[in-house]
């Protein structure tokens, strides 16, 4: 899901970094009210969490790979502004250090797996784990069903930011500039591969990790502040 | 930091297992280098090279320490060092911001 150069204009590159511009501002103003630095060193781990899991590519029928991502897991445990920079962090790494997503599309890949997906899959997991205990079942269930979501919307996001360039830029002749399949293929391409593959390897992860946490150290997801200032 | 040194043992762990991250041949799709996208259409779109030819060498291409060739150990080491490397950056970027933004 990481955008390389080239696949998207300027023109959207620039759209998609100034939508995540306010979005990481707004992280940053949330994570100074509501983190203590207690909580720094939990984002500093789960983020080496995400980069990790994201190196373990899974074969996709067809010839191509996918992989997890994690992002629901750190909007549970922290909150989803905090997921936001996190995964962010981790994504300005992998394309400055490692040439995964292009520098143009850190923008489009941030607001994609950064903010997309954590804030839907957290919101699912809200939703159906909705005043339930600390340890209970409905929040591993919640916790998988989230980041399945989560995942396959962000996958939905870029599919469609991949799918409007061959409409949006193309030459005189109507040869595309930038990526050249249509929504047509890309939705169908991106949510095939993330609801086989990276949907369930994520929804394993999450739900695995939350189920444990809950059964034996479920004081952690009080560090969620939207957990603590439930009462 | 210390309160989770089980939890940084694992992370430790995955470090180790990476490489199994490369067993996966083929790119995600839509991640294509460019001589990967002339194979696919038989052309590469006009702005698709310009922007894909922009001036940025990473440091560890792909996540390979150019010069270790392409056999599996040699892509192994490169992917094991890109784990260090990358959650070592990862950690100290959050803990530095985390400095910078959150109160005493």
């Amino acid at each position: 899901m990481h955008i390389p150069d080239g696949y998207l204009s300027p023109a959207t590159c620039g759209t998609m970094y100034a939508i995540s511009l306010p979005l990481w501002v707004r992280a940053g103003v949330v994570i100074r009210k509501t983190f203590t630095q207690r909580t720094v060193p939990t984002l500093a781990l789960l983020s080496a969490f995400s980069f990790l899991i994201m190196m373990f590519n899974v074969p996709v029928p067809g010839g191509t790979t996918a992989h997890a991502v994690g992002g629901t897991l750190i909007a549970i445990l922290l909150g989803p502004w905090a997921a936001l920079i996190g995964e962010s962090l981790a994504l300005v790494v992998q394309a400055v250090f490692f040439g995964d997503g292009g520098i143009t599309a850190i923008g489009a890949n941030c607001f994609n797996m950064g903010f997309v997906l954590p804030f839907v899959g957290y919101f699912v997991y809200r939703v159906i784990s909705w005043r339930s205990q600390l340890g209970a079942r409905r929040r591993w269930i919640g916790a998988a069903i989230g980041a399945y979501v989560g995942i396959n919307m962000a996958a939905l996001v870029a599919a469609i930011e991949f799918g409007i360039q061959p409409y949006l830029f193309h030459t005189a002749t109507g040869a595309p500039l930038y990526c050249p399949y249509g929504l047509t293929q890309t939705i169908p391409a991106m949510l095939f591969a993330h609801s086989l593959i990276a949907g369930p390897v994520e929804a394993v992860i999450t739900g695995g990790v939350v189920a444990f946490l809950g059964k034996y150290h479920p004081e952690v997801f009080k560090l969620n502040p939207y957990e603590r200032s439930e009462g | 930091m210390k309160r989770y040194r089980k939890v940084w043992i694992l992370l430790a762990i995955l470090i180790g297992l990476t490489p199994l991250g490369l067993l996966a041949g083929g790119t995600a799709w839509g991640e294509w280098g460019t001589d990967e996208i002339k194979g696919l259409l038989g052309y590469i779109p006009q702005g698709l090279a310009r922007l894909a030819g922009i001036n940025h060498t990473p440091v560890l291409p792909d996540y390979s320490l150019p010069g270790l060739g392409g056999n599996f150990a040699g892509q192994a080491i490169g992917y094991y060092i890109s784990a260090v490397v990358g959650a070592v950056v990862i950690v100290l970027l959050v803990l530095g911001i985390g400095r910078l933004i959150v109160r005493k």
